[in-house]
């Protein structure tokens, strides 16, 4: 390999190691604005305000169902990555839409719940606690939904243009994201649902 | 006359890539860090549906289940490592982590303070009065 062929990939690893880093300084930022909805949630989450408490809301076995949709494709979203670094399109457009489908799956379910939800009078503006819960809630709905735009603008942008470098950058970006939004629900499910059950 | 120059001279690894190139591995570690955080997953929905155990325990044996799930998920499937090839990754991590927790421990401290010191609100009301 003659040196200029050389310069030219080092400055390109060079270029996706601070994009892949700023991308990560993002994502701890949006952990913290999220550490903020979770701070209010645990202040506000006994002034119920004569209200339903968690324990007669929440509905665990969708809460489960809704946290392997998530976990099983934050694993197939790893597999379109290894697959975008081997350069197979096809192991990428397949991940890829398992990713997308598990995603759309878990967002229907939680749409679900909040309009299940709203229908038994227990809707945003009923009480702090449910105001809280829906803000955390949703800001992470509202997340996975921004992801799966960015999802299908990826599958796209393979499909169009292949794995050149930029475009592989994005896809090491929108991996990152999505392995932080299982990670939110981690917290999620843990504060909100099962403690909410349990305690 | 040495004309040898490095392909790989980035001392770094961006977040989420793996290091050195070592892609074949790559699948083995998406497994089993699916198969951790599927089982840690599996033992928080147990506990708290069981009457297996103690009751006033299993809030904080939660928060550690779940703490130990977000670790399997960096080191799995961010690939966030001690190594120093991502140190800096690891330092924004720490100090996010930090963050967190002031915004977090801080909130609940000062809001269960007044909470605590705070008059009843009939009271109040009497002395507005």
């Amino acid at each position: 390999m003659n040196a200029a062929v050389a310069a030219v990939r080092n400055a390109g690893e060079m270029k996706r190691i601070a994009v892949g880093y700023g991308f990560w300084i993002f994502l701890l930022s949006d952990i913290v604005m999220f550490s903020c909805f979770f701070a209010s949630y645990a202040v506000l989450v006994h002034a119920t305000a004569g209200g339903q408490e968690a324990r007669q809301l929440f509905d665990l076995d969708r809460v489960a169902i809704e946290t392997a949709c998530l976990l099983i494709s934050s694993f197939t979203c790893g597999l379109a990555s290894i697959a975008s670094g081997r350069r197979s399109a096809l192991l990428f457009h397949v991940s890829m839409t398992a990713t997308l489908v598990l995603g759309a799956a878990f967002l229907s379910l939680e749409v679900a719940e909040f309009m299940s939800m709203v229908a038994r009078n227990a809707g945003p503006t009923h009480s702090a606690f449910l105001s809280a819960f829906f803000a955390l809630v949703g800001c992470h709905g509202v997340h996975v939904s921004i992801g799966l735009l960015w999802l299908v603008t990826m599958m796209a942008q393979v499909h169009a243009k292949g794995f050149r470098e930029d475009v592989s950058r994005r896809i090491l970006c929108f991996t990152l994201f999505w392995h932080a939004l299982d990670i939110i629900w981690v917290a999620l499910f843990t504060v909100v649902y099962l403690i909410g059950v349990a305690a | 006359m040495s004309e040898v120059i490095p392909v790989h001279t980035a001392a770094e690894v961006a977040p989420g890539d793996l290091p050195e190139g070592d892609n074949e591995s790559g699948v083995l570690g998406y497994v089993i860090g699916l198969v951790l955080a599927g089982g840690l997953t599996a033992v928080s929905f147990y506990i708290t549906r069981g009457s297996l155990f103690w009751r006033p325990s299993i809030p904080t044996a939660l928060i550690v289940l779940a703490i130990a799930q977000m670790g399997v998920h960096l080191v799995f499937f961010l690939h966030i490592t001690l190594g120093p090839d991502s140190t800096n990754n690891v330092l924004a991590l720490a100090f996010g982590i930090l963050i967190v927790f002031l915004i977090i421990a801080g909130s609940l401290w000062i809001m269960g303070n007044l909470n605590h010191n705070m008059l009843p609100m009939d009271q109040i009301m009497n002395m507005q009065r």
